[in-house]
């Protein structure tokens, strides 16, 4: 997949460099290396990136493992980064990334001031995306069984008992809750929309807390009504769940919803509609958080490399890409047309109060690796719910000790 | 052979043995005992992200390195003795967990879950490999020779396959709806979770191991059995020796060397196990050293990496592993001095 994809965009960029420029505003001359995740929204900008000539873009789901170290080269191995709130706090603390505002100011006109992250008053990326997770439902099943769509989590749970008794799919309820990074962010979601707070003063991990009590009893209410095997279950696995008609309900990213009406794979085409993500508490935020996915600008390069990379960057992130992409992610990009499938992000994202964004801190780094590695023995039974959030802050002392954060 | 000629033929060899081998393990013994750090600061920052509509604007503390006039990280490197060994071990732990006599919680520390499934994942799969090996050998050696190839190269077949793609194939065979579930789901007419069951993965896992490396096994003993004395064998015929009794006292005792070579192998391969782990996605369930070794180093989103506890994790792997090959590299030893005299 990585080999076609990088002989793909070798190949666009070639045929580029031929003379096929009729769809970039101008000719690109210096070589321009993109690094960034690999779905469709990306592959989607940096296609558009390569029509300006000269651009090599690498589309790799391990970027984060290599970007940081790649960045902090001197000259950096890659002009353009795509990154997400999450991945961006080891470039933002190292200082690999340069601000974007004279850039801006000189080709950015068609930017939209909501898609510019500030930190202390400087851009320090452009964001072209949010993402969420929220509910998605098979609104068929909900209609022929006569059932409201839910806005909390025990809304979900009385919907999933009905579905479970007219037995109309295998499981009503799909989740990702593969152990490590997936299970350790449904429980951020659970325990956030609880009005959870993972650190408090010195970095202290507060996740042994009420919150996260009643986060840990939510969740293993909700394996009743799931495939057994959810340990397992990632976002590609819950997604064709959906799109072969085995589960009803889930809390899914809202970057998954084209694959839902993708009739090459799709058994549910149109039958699958979105909401905003349930509220754990009455009161609460959705039990969701927010993401934004976008480009930065490496530090270490000339100054000509990176005016070449923010202009080619604005040729990917414009309104004819969207056009031609419109479904592939919620874009922030004028000229998007929310689809059906939109309207449950959008929700989501203008609820109020709104849900978080996810913290991009060193302490919630290494927060999500405890999670990750402690909280999957509490559904084996290993352990009880109070011991594994003993266990989780534990092993986020060490870390954090280990890391510098705490004495 | 001239002193000369030798070091020109050994020479590149023992340079990349200090190059690739000693000195990262140098290297990791030395960081097993530091840990280096980043200075860090707090500071206010105001952070403003996209929402749909409008942005929102989040004023935190944060905490965040300091950087050198290069723009460089800041790190401080302090000697810490075994504090990074005490971190993996978690003997307070195991301590409390003894004092208060709930034992099996014990085996939900990391470490001690990943070496009580290393240990027993190695040591189940050896003698079946071994087993298994000989079997497959005897057998192809006892085929007609004119099928001879053919069998050898199916029982090959697994040791080829990179393992990463073994391991997902038999995963598919199982996990969901894969093929045999289905069918044991048929045939039994219930519902059946394999990934659901770390008992059931550790089968699996070790299932596959040994479908993986018996063939390994199978060349060697093959290779030995073309050298098995015929003159020896002919006369225990003749002393009326059974076939099982032909295999126990002139075979076996003549295949003991490769046998030893073929454990010392194994028992290395398989206490440093990774990728069932991965192949399986058995995290939840069954973890091994390897992989927990490889859990600390991998790099957080935040791009916290805990390598002075990864490097202790890896120099107690190795410890494992000499610990395991003791006995057998003892045996040899012996074997080697009385055939000297």
């Amino acid at each position: 997949m990585k080999l076609k994809t990088l002989l793909m965009a070798g190949a666009v960029s070639l045929l580029a460099t031929a003379g096929a420029q009729a769809d970039c505003a101008f000719e690109n001359e210096v070589t321009v290396k993109s690094l960034s995740a690999g779905f469709e929204a990306w592959k989607a900008v940096t296609d558009a990136m390569a029509e300006c000539g000269n651009v090599e873009a690498e589309l790799d789901q391990e970027f984060r493992t290599k970007q940081p170290a790649a960045f902090a080269a001197n000259p950096s191995l890659y002009h353009i980064g795509g990154v997400s709130n999450g991945t961006v706090t080891p470039l933002l603390n190292e200082g690999t990334i340069r601000p974007l505002d004279d850039l801006i100011a000189a080709h950015g006109q068609n930017l939209a001031p909501n898609q510019l992250i500030k930190i202390n008053g400087e851009t320090m990326a452009v964001a072209m995306m949010v993402n969420t997770q929220h509910l998605m439902y098979r609104e068929d099943i909900f209609d022929d069984l006569g059932l409201e769509v839910p806005s909390t989590w025990d809304g979900v749970l009385e919907a999933a008992a009905a579905i479970k008794e007219a037995g109309v799919v295998d499981y009503p309820l799909g989740a990702t809750m593969k152990s490590g990074w997936n299970l350790a962010q449904d429980f951020n979601n659970m325990f956030l929309g609880f009005g959870g707070q993972f650190t408090g003063a010195d970095s202290m991990p507060t996740v042994n807390t009420e919150a996260g009590m009643k986060a840990l009893d939510m969740m293993m209410r909700m394996t009743e009504y799931m495939d057994p095997e959810y340990l397992v279950s990632d976002s590609t696995y819950v997604q064709q769940q959906f799109q072969q008609g085995k589960i009803a309900m889930a809390n899914l990213w809202a970057s998954r919803g084209a694959a839902m009406d993708d009739e090459a794979e799709s058994q549910v085409v149109g039958k699958v509609n979105a909401a905003a993500a349930p509220l754990a508490m009455e009161g609460g935020a959705p039990a969701t958080t927010l993401w934004w996915d976008g480009i930065v600008i490496a530090k270490n390069i000339s100054d000509e490399e990176a005016e070449a990379a923010f202009r080619v960057a604005m040729e990917g992130l414009d309104t004819e890409m969207v056009t031609a992409n419109n479904d592939d992610a919620i874009w922030l990009i004028s000229g998007y047309e929310p689809n059906r499938l939109a309207q449950g992000a959008i929700a989501t994202a203008s609820a109020d109060p709104a849900p978080q964004s996810y913290p991009s801190t060193s302490q919630m780094g290494l927060m999500h690796t405890a999670l990750g590695n402690e909280l999957p023995a509490f559904f084996t039974g290993e352990r009880d719910a109070a011991a594994t959030l003993e266990a989780i802050e534990e092993a986020y002392i060490t870390a954090a000790k280990e890391a510098g954060l705490i004495e | 052979m001239k002193f000369r000629t030798l070091a020109w033929f050994v020479g590149p060899s023992v340079f990349m043995m200090v190059l690739f081998i000693a000195f990262p393990l140098a290297s990791v013994f030395l960081q097993s005992f530091q840990i280096t750090q980043p200075v860090v600061e707090t500071v206010e920052v105001e952070t403003c992200t996209p929402g749909f509509v409008g942005q929102t604007c989040v004023t935190e503390t944060k905490t965040t390195p300091v950087l050198d006039e290069f723009g460089n990280p800041q790190t401080t490197t302090e000697w810490v003795g075994l504090l990074s060994y005490a971190r993996v071990l978690q003997l307070d732990q195991v301590g409390a967990a003894i004092a208060s006599g709930t034992w099996s919680s014990i085996l939900a520390i990391d470490f001690w879950k990943a070496l009580r499934f290393t240990l027993t994942f190695t040591l189940v799969t050896l003698p079946l490999v071994i087993g298994l090996g000989l079997a497959i050998a005897l057998a192809v050696n006892n085929a007609a020779r004119s099928i001879r190839g053919q069998i050898i190269f199916v029982s090959l077949l697994p040791f080829i396959i990179t393992p990463v793609i073994g391991a997902l194939s038999i995963r598919w065979l199982f996990y969901g709806d894969g093929i045999v579930t289905a069918l044991l789901e048929d045939m039994l007419a219930t519902d059946i979770s394999v990934a659901a069951n770390g008992w059931a993965i550790e089968l699996l896992m070790m299932f596959y191991r040994v479908w993986h490396v018996a063939p390994f096994a199978f060349v060697i003993f093959y290779a030995g059995l073309q050298t098995v004395n015929q003159d020896t064998l002919e006369s225990a015929i003749i002393d009326g020796a059974s076939r099982f009794e032909r295999l126990r006292y002139v075979v076996v005792p003549h295949l003991m060397p490769l046998i030893i070579f073929v454990a010392l192998i194994h028992l290395m391969d398989a206490y440093r196990a990774f990728e069932e782990v991965v192949g399986f996605s058995s995290q939840a369930h069954r973890i091994t050293l390897q992989w927990l070794t490889y859990d600390l180093l991998e790099p957080d989103d935040a791009g916290n990496r805990a390598i002075s506890r990864a490097s202790a994790s890896a120099m107690l792997t190795m410890i494992g592993i000499v610990i395991l090959l003791i006995p057998l590299l003892r045996r040899t030893w012996r074997d080697h001095k009385g055939s000297a005299h």
